[in-house]
């Protein structure tokens, strides 16, 4: 048998190819994970504990243990969304996602630190505390999946999920170095995942390689009865092989890569030297362009805070979670509200409700709502010249904490590159493409890669990841420190 | 762009109570957020059809069979106020 050191350095994939070679059994990988867990002084977790997974033989995913993001409802365990109004929630029922994991012989490993319902590019908004990054501790991971993308990155986990409704699974795997993927509008049943904006919100991997990346998809993926707008994919997903990317053309478009937009010195060096790899294994790159896709901040800033305002209303301290006492209940519903919800959850109500009130919803909501269309046309029409669209995942390396908490829109903007593909509903992937100082000085850290396919184009997309990902040949923090020990 | 008078509005259809503080700080900083959103409003967007949703999807049936429900006791369980025991969700009189 292993170390449990040597099992902590394996993928998913690899992990569980070991255990059908019969070098180690699924209690043994459980138990080691398990103790990577408790040793977590990233703040990454919420919820410490393991259940599953440690049977032999109870589905192909036997053995390997996955981490969730705490937004994700699971049967009898703390559930809090990263929010006060929820502390001390037992889901009665598990997401579909989790379940169709567990059902496949996967454990639960942990419940990971978010920001506050998933509103946020940092952990910061997390009630609980933020999550340290890693690779720096005195930055942060990236939001809002930060505690899953750290327990990756920092070996706490193998793989994890998240949510991503405008950049949540891709930004944190790019700022932690390691591989993120929003399928899909539709591609994963929401049922069980605590909404935010239901018209965005997509579950997703975080893992150590894009292969983990398609194993963990093609168990979650297809439909659900439970959730009416999952549809699922075609054709069951095989774990990507392509190493080289002949004929396969990529657009670069310029709305969101140009030169007055924002990205850093380092991450543009850094995404210039993947455009050329990307030549060199045979691939074309042209300019693209998306003329609305700048404009998609601004309207998922209308958008997903309207929708917010509607979903966030269930709680009123009657049914779960949090309530505080007053004489009556108008009263009780606005005390319950304003102690349990954190100052970004408040700013989003407020400007979700102001964007849907009598007189406004014309001028914001209506008006969002156009520009989307405009933007899934514009990613339509670069589709007929070009097989995917990519960018840097963020602008930025990650930065310090607490360097934007005071303002709340140099925070969205961190969402620039990821929000477009979250409003045209397609699937988007992060890679680590390497390393860049951040421009204030200081250790280099990871750039993600973003890649975006059409609507369902899954397959496809993973192997031009994972071509790219094998040229690339990053080192992920767990291997540097490997070499170290 | 939007005042403390339309914030104190809007928290009461939000149901939320906002401090002084808050209410100074969520109006400047509303103001902000609105000013970079506002640029949406210069498109020319007429004719265009708003997104309704992202994915073509016709409207979805499933057979209608009865499947058991959560037990009312562990519902009402994760409620704040009573216990599994109680006869429904309890609140404070509307009219106290």
């Amino acid at each position: 048998m292993p170390a449990s050191e040597e099992i902590c350095r394996l993928s998913a994939t690899e992990l569980i190819a070991g255990i059908e070679a019969g070098s180690f059994s699924p209690a043994e990988s459980i138990e080691a994970w398990a103790g990577a867990m408790e040793s977590d002084d990233l703040n990454a977790f919420l919820w410490k504990g393991v259940e599953g997974g440690a049977e032999q033989g109870s589905g192909h995913l036997s053995g390997l243990p996955v981490a969730i993001k705490d937004i994700f409802c699971t049967s009898g365990i703390p559930t809090t969304a990263g929010s006060r109004i929820l502390e001390g929630y037992k889901p009665p029922y598990s997401a579909t996602a989790v379940e169709r994991l567990t059902e496949a012989g996967a454990g639960l490993l942990g419940k990971t630190n978010m920001d506050e319902f998933a509103m946020g590019s940092s952990n910061e908004n997390s009630a609980y505390g933020g999550v340290s990054n890693p690779w720096d501790r005195t930055r942060v991971p990236g939001g809002s999946s930060g505690g899953s993308a750290a327990a990756v990155a920092g070996g706490l986990a193998p793989c994890a999920l998240g949510t991503d409704t405008g950049g949540s699974i891709r930004q944190p795997a790019a700022l932690c170095g390691i591989v993120g993927l929003k399928p899909t509008y539709g591609a994963i049943s929401r049922f069980g995942m605590i909404a935010f904006a239901s018209s965005l919100d997509q579950c997703g991997p975080l893992t150590r390689t894009v292969a983990d990346a398609a194993l963990l998809l093609e168990v979650m993926q297809g439909q659900d009865q439970r959730d009416s707008t999952s549809v699922g994919l075609e054709a069951p997903i095989e774990l990507p092989s392509s190493t080289d990317l002949d004929g396969v053309r990529f657009g670069v478009p310029a709305e969101l890569v140009g030169g007055d937009v924002g990205i850093e010195v380092g991450v543009r060096e850094v995404f210039e030297q993947t455009l050329s790899r990307i030549e060199e294994l045979g691939g074309e790159v042209a300019e693209v362009t998306l003329p609305h896709a700048a404009h998609g901040i601004s309207a998922y800033y209308v958008l997903a805070p309207a929708e917010a305002s509607s979903n966030l209303a269930r709680y009123d301290g009657v049914r779960y979670g949090l309530r505080v006492e007053a004489d009556d209940l108008v009263s009780m519903y606005e005390r319950t509200r304003s102690e349990g919800f954190g100052p970004e959850v408040k700013r989003r109500i407020m400007l979700g409700t102001y964007a849907l009130s009598s007189g406004y919803y014309d001028a914001y909501y209506a008006q969002a709502q156009k520009v989307r269309t405009r933007i899934a046309e514009d990613f339509t029409a670069a589709f007929q010249g070009v097989d995917f669209v990519v960018t840097p995942t963020s602008p930025t390396v990650a930065f310090p904490l607490g360097a934007r908490t005071q303002d709340p829109l140099s925070m969205y903007l961190s969402d620039f590159c990821t929000v477009p593909m979250s409003l045209a509903g397609i699937p988007a992937i992060s890679i680590p493409a390497g390393l860049a100082a951040p421009p204030e000085g200081g250790p280099e850290l990871p750039v993600g890669f973003q890649i975006a396919a059409p609507a369902f184009g899954e397959q496809d997309l993973l192997e031009a990841a994972h071509a790219l990902e094998m040229s690339i040949g990053f080192q992920r923090l767990d291997q540097r420190e490997g070499e170290g020990a | 762009m939007i005042d403390r008078e339309q914030v104190r509005h809007v928290a009461r259809l939000a149901r939320l109570s906002l401090s002084e503080d808050e209410e100074a700080r969520i109006t400047e900083q509303l103001s902000g957020i609105l000013e970079h959103v506002e640029k949406i409003s210069a498109l020319d967007l007429n004719g265009v059809e708003p997104t309704t949703h992202v994915i073509e999807l016709t409207n979805r049936f499933r057979p209608d069979v009865p499947v058991e429900a959560p037990p009312r006791e562990v519902l009402l369980e994760a409620a704040p106020e009573g216990d599994g025991d109680s006869a429904g969700f309890e609140v404070p009189s509307p009219q106290a």
